[in-house]
């Protein structure tokens, strides 16, 4: 077994009278990009709170690079590099002056400091933008300098919290290219919340949430795997129609899904033959496919990842 | 081990601190609102007032000369406000998200906000005692490096409180309720526009539990040495008062801010 790098057991957390985890655990190895993937108001950032150390642990346990967030917080904290959903610069400041404060916070200071900004800089090509007052900046620019910032300490553990939002497809390529170089370069462990299974689906590692419960674990094509065959989705007015036809006809068991039916498993193609010669009527569209974290998600909870 | 954590803890709130005070000089709307308010008050209220206004006791000063330590009392007051009212803004989409995730201890987040404000007073106090000899006050370097200090010391305990009740806030709006109910009251009965011997009973009995009140006195007492033709609470019992109270503030400042917590959007 390879090192463990975040390891997490039997978290539990309340808000109030809302049950916000319900005894959530799994483990991150070292270097490993690991996604924890669920719907809004599943739990994910929740979780990325507790590992922060931001929010005190209620029940259970966590493990930061050895260290316990409860009891050696301040040592969890001095490992970890956190990206937050929101800006976190000053925007006031230059991207050279947020980034020396920040590094001073961990201690860093001097030469060594303005050497390690040169190099976290570099690659994300903010070099020429290090003078820059960060409101001037443009939103991907400012995301690139909120990484570079939390990269400063030289973090052994990169916590994301919905890193990409609020950025077009475009920036959101560009971030997880960067995000992977970064993996390369520094060997850290990056742990990233999405909610987003094109992203998820870039890790090594998912741990899929909803309702503050752990739903699948496993590499993103194991867990695809899990699911098996093809899922062929059915635009139509008419769902419960056509449900109960396929059921009856071919023995096919649909779910409604969004607006559509949706069938997983069998034999795909037979299927969108059979449905399209049996009821041109009530379908409006057929798509065929192969499962991707979305259905592992569908197949495990009955509902969809962002409805 | 424990070196570094004090070295470490210091470099956290130096780097806190002048932030603060490179964020107010970048924001000429800031320098104005809390520098440019009380000197209008000052001269409003000095001129209006003009020769109405006669305090028991009061010999040979007029208005202007009595509202002056209390202009400096506001000015400080409205700095304390201006730099602790963006923490919670900073704790909901800003720079303190980083902070409180970073191993900077709780001490050292309070002490980088705190001095920094107290650094921008005692800067902005500097340069209203340009205007003293406007009114006849001629103090020396000795005089002058007084009056600052009890400016520091009365802003540190300010700045604190206002660190403590904006921590606790979770809106501007509520932040400014505070404000309007809870500390321009403490400076409307500080004695900076009245004296407390004038006052009615229960006025004088609020004036004399407020700690601000000690705060103008400690400026009154550095501004017009051995002039005792404005009324104030004696020397050393105010100076006492004074520093207890920074400490006081200090403390639950300190308090207030292990709770790491950035604020929901």
């Amino acid at each position: 077994m390879s090192e463990i790098s975040v390891d997490v057991e039997g978290v539990a957390h309340r808000f109030g009278a809302v049950v916000a985890l319900d005894g959530v655990g799994f483990s991150v190895g070292a270097r490993q990009m690991f996604a924890l993937l669920g719907p809004n108001g599943g739990g994910k950032s929740t979780i990325f709170r507790l590992l922060a150390t931001v929010l005190p642990l209620q029940e259970g346990r966590a493990v930061i690079g050895g260290f316990d967030v409860r009891s050696e917080a301040r040592a969890a904290r001095s490992i970890l590099g956190v990206l937050f959903q929101h800006p976190s610069l000053d925007r006031k400041l230059t991207v050279e002056e947020n980034l020396r404060h920040h590094g001073r916070l961990y201690g860093q200071s001097g030469a060594s400091l303005g050497q390690r900004i040169g190099e976290v800089c570099e690659p994300l090509g903010l070099a020429e933008r290090r003078g820059a007052t960060v409101e001037r900046l443009s939103g991907g620019w400012q995301r690139r300098a909120e990484i570079a910032k939390a990269l400063v300490p030289r973090p052994r553990v990169l916590l994301l919290d919905e890193p990409t939002t609020g950025l077009d497809p475009a920036g959101r390529r560009d971030f997880w290219k960067h995000l992977e170089s970064i993996r390369a370069q520094e060997g850290c462990t990056i742990l990233v919340t999405t909610h987003l299974m094109e992203e998820a689906a870039r890790c090594d590692q998912v741990v899929i949430l909803d309702r503050g419960k752990v739903v699948a674990t496993g590499a993103p094509a194991e867990l695809v795997a899990g699911v098996g065959g093809n899922v062929v989705t059915v635009g139509t007015r008419e769902p419960g129609r056509l449900i109960q036809a396929a059921r009856e006809d071919l023995g096919a068991e649909g779910h409604r899904c969004g607006g559509g039916v949706r069938f997983d498993g069998g034999d795909g193609p037979a299927l969108v033959k059979e449905l399209s010669g049996r009821y041109p009527d009530i379908i409006e569209s057929v798509t065929l496919a192969k499962p991707t974290l979305e259905d592992v998600f569908f197949a495990k909870t009955g509902h969809g990842l962002n409805e | 081990m424990k070196e570094s954590y004090l070295r470490s803890g210091v470099l956290a709130a130096w780097t806190l601190l002048e932030r603060e005070v490179v964020r107010f000089l970048r924001q000429r709307n800031r320098v104005i609102g809390a520098l440019a308010t009380p000197v209008i008050f000052w001269l409003m209220l000095g001129h209006g007032m003009g020769s109405s206004f006669r305090a028991e006791g009061q010999g040979g000063g007029d208005y202007l000369e009595y509202f002056f330590p209390g202009m400096i009392l506001l000015v400080v007051l409205f700095t304390s406000i201006f730099s602790t009212i963006s923490i919670i803004e900073d704790r909901r989409e800003g720079f303190m998200q980083g902070v409180l995730a970073s191993p900077a201890p709780e001490w050292a987040i309070v002490m980088g906000k705190v001095f920094g404000g107290t650094v921008l007073s005692v800067l902005q106090a500097g340069l209203l005692l340009c205007l003293a000899p406007l009114i006849g006050i001629r103090m020396g370097v000795q005089g002058s490096v007084l009056v600052l200090g009890a400016v520091a010391i009365v802003a540190l305990g300010l700045t604190a409180l206002g660190h403590a009740l904006a921590w606790r806030s979770d809106s501007v709006q509520g932040y400014h309720a505070i404000m309007n109910v809870l500390l321009m009251p403490l400076w409307l009965l500080s004695g900076a526009l009245f004296p407390a011997d004038g006052a009615a009973g229960w006025v004088k009995w609020v004036m004399v539990l407020n700690p601000v009140h000690y705060g103008h006195a400690v400026l009154v007492h550095a501004l017009y040495p051995g002039m005792d033709h404005v009324k104030v609470a004696c020397g050393p019992l105010s100076v006492a008062v004074v520093f207890a109270f920074a400490a006081l503030m200090l403390g639950l400042a300190i308090l207030a801010t292990r709770d790491r917590r950035p604020l929901e959007s």
